[in-house]
């Protein structure tokens, strides 16, 4: 109770202070936001979409931790849109809401907006995805995964499997042109690769993170590629359209072609379990309470990292068969 | 008309040359493209992809077709497919033995149930209502995801059902099943519309609703009849899509197709301001989208330039139609002939039982039916000037 007044109290008092001195000299973190009115912290939350199972997950827990921990949450979901969520946004501004968390949809494009944010000292926290800006005084901190690692992990995984295989003809399935993750886990897995000359990427397209997309490239790249024997999904549901696909062409998933995909959502976790999957690294979309433990920290005014990495961990066929009972999502 | 000048004035000219070009571009980049071989007993190969994943636009296209002929357009399209996506595939997992293929019937029935329903809400707004039809379907357009949502609980909805995936996967005489499901509607329509006189009824409603009434048709049904149409067309397409993944996913499902499903009409020639269709052109239409599609994928295009691509391939068959378009205009301008007297209905120059070929007066050609000239009886739209039907 003493520290919720506290809260409350700081929020008022930077608020009044915001109005007191036009647009405020804008430091780049810890300051509460200007609608501190009431003892509950409202959080303006701007989500990609629900385009995977990953995703609807990553919501779920997100709501689920707002509510667990008395934080008010105005949702929006931009379904896949740069411009939806730069206007919701915006409208979290004019709601004046204590904290913005948002995934971004694409890594680019975001000064604007997020300058605005700055000017009313309304605190960004970044989860899931970064944005590529020059000024980083323009969030105060991003939560998530290390892209770059879940696409090393699966390079190396790759290596010390398909090394020793002779010729590996790699179809790379892409997620969302411009993504953070779709960039990231290419050069992740790139640069994990690189010195194996058996392993060559020898188509990539984007499947836009979604199972018809992946199965409709995937279709494609095994009539133009049909010595095409390896394929690394930059999610699992790309993945499962790719099995689909693959399947249609009379060939065996897992078998005469392996599969890596990374996320781990249950789909894909059953099908690694099935031995249609071959290895899947984990993006753990069970952010919810780290999220909001940093929100109080952040409106509190406390210091908090600039970069938090979610923990996470890989799977082989073996260790799906022993996780999936328990897999929440 | 000797033939080379039929040939050259047909509306279907350049979106066939525009198909040819892109097949001939894969020819020479990709020979791979035309490889059909034998799997499994059935056709396999780029060219039967394209056929294959072309069949959800082409579905919905062929009900749009007939929407836009009566001057009216389907934005709800999408949202119905994901709609009908939700339906079955909810409808599956909650069943009492999820493989078994009286769990899939009942789950396709119902969806195409909910499919006739709303477009029966989208028809009533319409006909009866009189509700600008952009602004009736763009209520279910809005609406329809968040329902899709509420039925799958914002959850992608897997499925594991032979019969409900045979509709994505199946084939039948070694064709894919949803071309012959596509087909055959494909058959109905044509000879439904142009062996009978529900065509040439549907044209009159789009050249002009009040003189087509007074001409006694049944104008408020037919308007009804096309949107029922497009949203039955709509989720079937939608038991396509979802059951060619094995999954329904509200979010994604059908996004952006009601364009898609635009633009096939239109690059086939039939004019936005209503009136004359082409169900040849449609088909063309929308092979052209899908086998650009397919050749961005096959050919291996940067995702970054493949929009651009598409965009580029697209515009550069409108221009093709464009001066066209100019010299019909120009034609228009010297002084028409009288145009027989009486009635709204087109009553000379609609071929009624040619087969599903267009006759060539789709976009702006002179042969006008009379209720199109803005001379005798009261013409409700002023927008029925062919120039009006390009693409804004």
């Amino acid at each position: 109770m003493f520290k919720k007044t506290m809260v409350a109290a700081m929020a008022a008092a930077v608020a009044l202070g915001t109005a007191a001195c036009g647009s405020g000299d804008g430091d780049d973190s810890g300051s509460g936001g200007g609608g501190g009115g009431g003892d509950t912290i409202t959080m303006g939350f701007a989500q990609v979409g629900a385009e995977s199972g990953w995703r609807t997950a990553n919501t779920a827990d997100i709501q689920r931790a707002a509510e667990d921990a008395g934080i008010e949450l105005q949702f929006s979901d931009a379904q896949q849109k740069q411009e939806n969520q730069i206007s919701a946004i915006r409208s979290f501004i004019q709601q004046k809401v204590d904290v913005i968390a948002f995934s971004p949809v694409v890594e680019t494009g975001w000064d604007a907006v997020l300058l605005e944010a700055k000017r009313a000292n309304i605190p960004v926290i970044l989860t899931d995805r970064s944005v590529d800006t020059e000024d980083e005084s323009l969030y105060v901190t991003f939560l998530g995964s290390d892209f770059i690692e879940e696409g090393r992990k699966a390079g190396e995984w790759a290596v010390e499997n398909w090394g020793p295989l002779g010729q590996v003809n790699i179809a790379e399935l892409q997620g969302t042109t411009g993504a953070a993750p779709a960039l990231d886990r290419q050069e992740g897995f790139a640069d994990a690769i690189a010195d194996t000359p058996n392993l060559k990427i020898v188509a990539s397209q984007t499947g836009d993170f979604t199972r018809s997309g992946g199965r409709e490239v995937m279709e494609a790249m095994l009539n133009s590629n049909p010595e095409i024997n390896a394929v690394y999904a930059h999610n699992d549901d790309m993945g499962l359209g790719a099995i689909e696909a693959i399947e249609a062409a009379g060939k065996v998933p897992g078998k005469d072609i392996q599969i890596i995909t990374v996320d781990a959502v249950k789909d894909g976790m059953q099908a690694l379990a099935d031995g249609k999957i071959n290895f899947i690294v984990e993006c753990n979309p069970l952010l919810g309470d780290q999220l909001m433990e940093l929100a109080k920290k952040v409106v509190a005014g406390e210091e908090v990292e600039s970069r938090v990495v979610t923990e996470e961990t890989t799977f082989t066929q073996e260790q799906a068969k022993e996780a999936l009972p328990d897999r929440q999502y | 008309m000797t033939l080379p000048v039929r040939i050259s004035r047909s509306p279907l000219l350049w979106p066939l040359a525009a198909l040819l070009a892109l097949l001939l571009f894969n020819l020479v980049v990709n020979p791979g493209f035309f490889t059909v071989r034998i799997q499994d007993g059935h056709l396999f190969g780029s060219l039967v992809d394209v056929l294959k994943n072309g069949s959800p636009t082409l579905l919905i296209a062929l009900g749009m077709t007939l929407v836009i002929a009566s001057r009216g357009v389907d934005l709800s399209v999408g949202a119905v497919v994901a709609i009908s996506a939700a339906i079955a595939c909810t409808s599956i997992a909650s069943a009492d033995d999820p493989s078994s293929p009286g769990a899939a019937i009942v789950a396709m029935t119902s969806a195409i149930g909910v499919g006739l329903l709303l477009g029966a809400w989208n028809g009533l707004l319409v006909s009866v209502f009189g509700i600008q039809p952009i602004i009736a379907t763009l209520v279910l357009m809005t609406a329809g995801r968040g329902i899709a949502m509420l039925i799958t609980d914002g959850q992608i909805i897997t499925v594991n059902n032979e019969t409900y995936s045979w509709l994505g996967g199946g084939h039948v005489l070694g064709l894919p099943a949803q071309v012959v499901v596509t087909g055959l509607i494909l058959l109905l329509v044509a000879v439904l519309t142009r062996r009978t006189a529900l065509g040439m009824l549907v044209e009159a409603v789009g050249i002009n609703p009040a003189a087509a009434r007074l001409a006694g048709v049944r104008s408020r049904s037919i308007t009804w009849t096309v949107y029922v149409f497009a949203a039955f067309a709509a989720s079937v397409a939608g038991l396509m899509i979802s059951a060619q993944v094995n999954a329904a996913d509200a979010n994604r499902a059908g996004l952006f197709i009601e364009l898609d499903a635009i633009l096939a009409v239109v690059i086939g020639g039939t004019s936005l301001a209503g009136g004359r269709y082409s169900l040849t052109g449609t088909v063309i239409g929308a092979l052209v989208l899908q086998t650009l599609t397919t050749t961005v994928y096959s050919v291996g295009i940067p995702s970054q330039y493949s929009t651009l691509f598409k965009a580029v391939v697209i515009i550069v068959v409108f221009l093709l139609q464009a001066p066209r378009l100019r010299a019909a205009l120009r034609r228009r301008r010297r002084p028409a002939p009288p145009p027989p007297a009486s009635g709204g209905l087109p009553s000379g120059p609609v071929p009624v039982g040619t087969d599903l070929g267009p006759t060539p007066t789709a976009v702006g050609a002179p042969a006008v039916p009379t209720g199109r000239e803005p001379s005798g009886s009261t013409v409700v739209g002023a927008g029925n000037d062919p120039a009006e039907g390009a693409l804004r």
